[in-house]
């Protein structure tokens, strides 16, 4: 992906309303109108931050009849969901991960010093 | 159980987290500087973690790859910044799937009755980063709007009902 895309993508998603707009379209297509009325936003506000997640790559927009639908894009959401999710997901996984090794690493610490050592040290 | 703070101020470039783990430093350590012992804990356990480069010094590089279940591969790198040492490792990082985009992380330790705090602080290029990168997965009800999203991204790269065609 092309630094300056990420740049908009980063940029997009860093807005909360635009981060509720991609969720509500990961349910399907949707209107201006159906976008705009969870949020106390005019219609021109909301259109205002679907030309920046369309220029950010991260939704298309079709004409039906008289309403103009905002679609999910996948392709460029794909590196950076991945990226952006599970910040603390990911740490918080890690860190569980790290403890259980932990406990293993200590056990093996402990079951070498104890037969023998003449130290008599228990690193436990 | 050991909960991980996470801190990110409104405005500021800046993540902080701390995390207490029931073990002496030099273990911790270890388990954050030996290459076969990150690739046991470091990341989610969805992800097959192989540890492609650790050069522990000062200018050493180092890279790793997260490897999901379809076989999508996602890389990060970087540097060591001064000598890494019990008493802390600063390292730059950087997503390739985000080229450009690099955050400074610094690691530090503290034993105390035989337990390690460790801590972290990654600052960014910029405000926006932070919060795309943190924010966005942290605002509550956003992360099951992301599993969702993840849920429709993988339905999608299979081939099928892609909108943007």
């Amino acid at each position: 992906m092309a630094m300056d895309q990420l740049d908009a993508v980063f940029g997009a998603l860093a807005d909360p309303t635009r981060r509720a707009i991609l969720t509500r379209l990961t349910q399907g297509e949707a209107s201006v109108a159906e976008l705009a009325a969870p949020f106390r936003v005019t219609q021109p506000a909301i259109s205002r931050h679907l030309k920046v997640l369309e220029r950010a790559g991260l939704i298309s927009r079709t004409r039906r009849a008289t309403a103009r639908l905002s679609h999910l894009r996948a392709e460029p959401l794909r590196q950076a969901t991945v990226y952006l999710a599970g910040y603390r997901e990911y740490w918080e996984q890690s860190y569980e991960r790290l403890e259980e090794l932990l406990a293993v690493l200590q056990e093996q610490e402990t079951d070498r010093s104890q037969p023998g050592d003449p130290t008599g040290r228990s690193t436990s | 159980m050991s909960e991980l703070q996470v801190t990110a101020e409104p405005g500021v470039p800046q993540v902080l987290t701390s995390r207490d783990l029931d073990a002496p430093v030099a273990l911790v350590y270890r388990a954050f500087t030996e290459p076969e012992l990150i690739a046991q804990w470091l990341g989610p356990r969805k992800y097959t973690m192989t540890v492609d480069r650790y050069d522990l010094r000062d200018g050493g590089t180092w890279r790793y790859v997260h490897t999901d279940e379809a076989g999508n591969a996602y890389g990060f790198h970087g540097v060591f910044h001064g000598e890494p040492s019990p008493d802390g490792i600063v390292q730059t990082f950087e997503f390739e799937g985000a080229p450009g985009h690099v955050q400074l992380d610094t690691v530090t330790f503290e034993e105390h009755d035989g337990k390690t705090t460790v801590r972290t602080n990654s600052v960014f290029q910029s405000v926006q980063a932070r919060d795309a990168m943190v924010d966005a997965g942290m605002a509550s009800g956003m992360s099951e709007g992301f599993e969702r999203l993840d849920e429709l991204l993988d339905r999608q790269l299979k081939g099928r009902h892609v909108t943007d065609g």
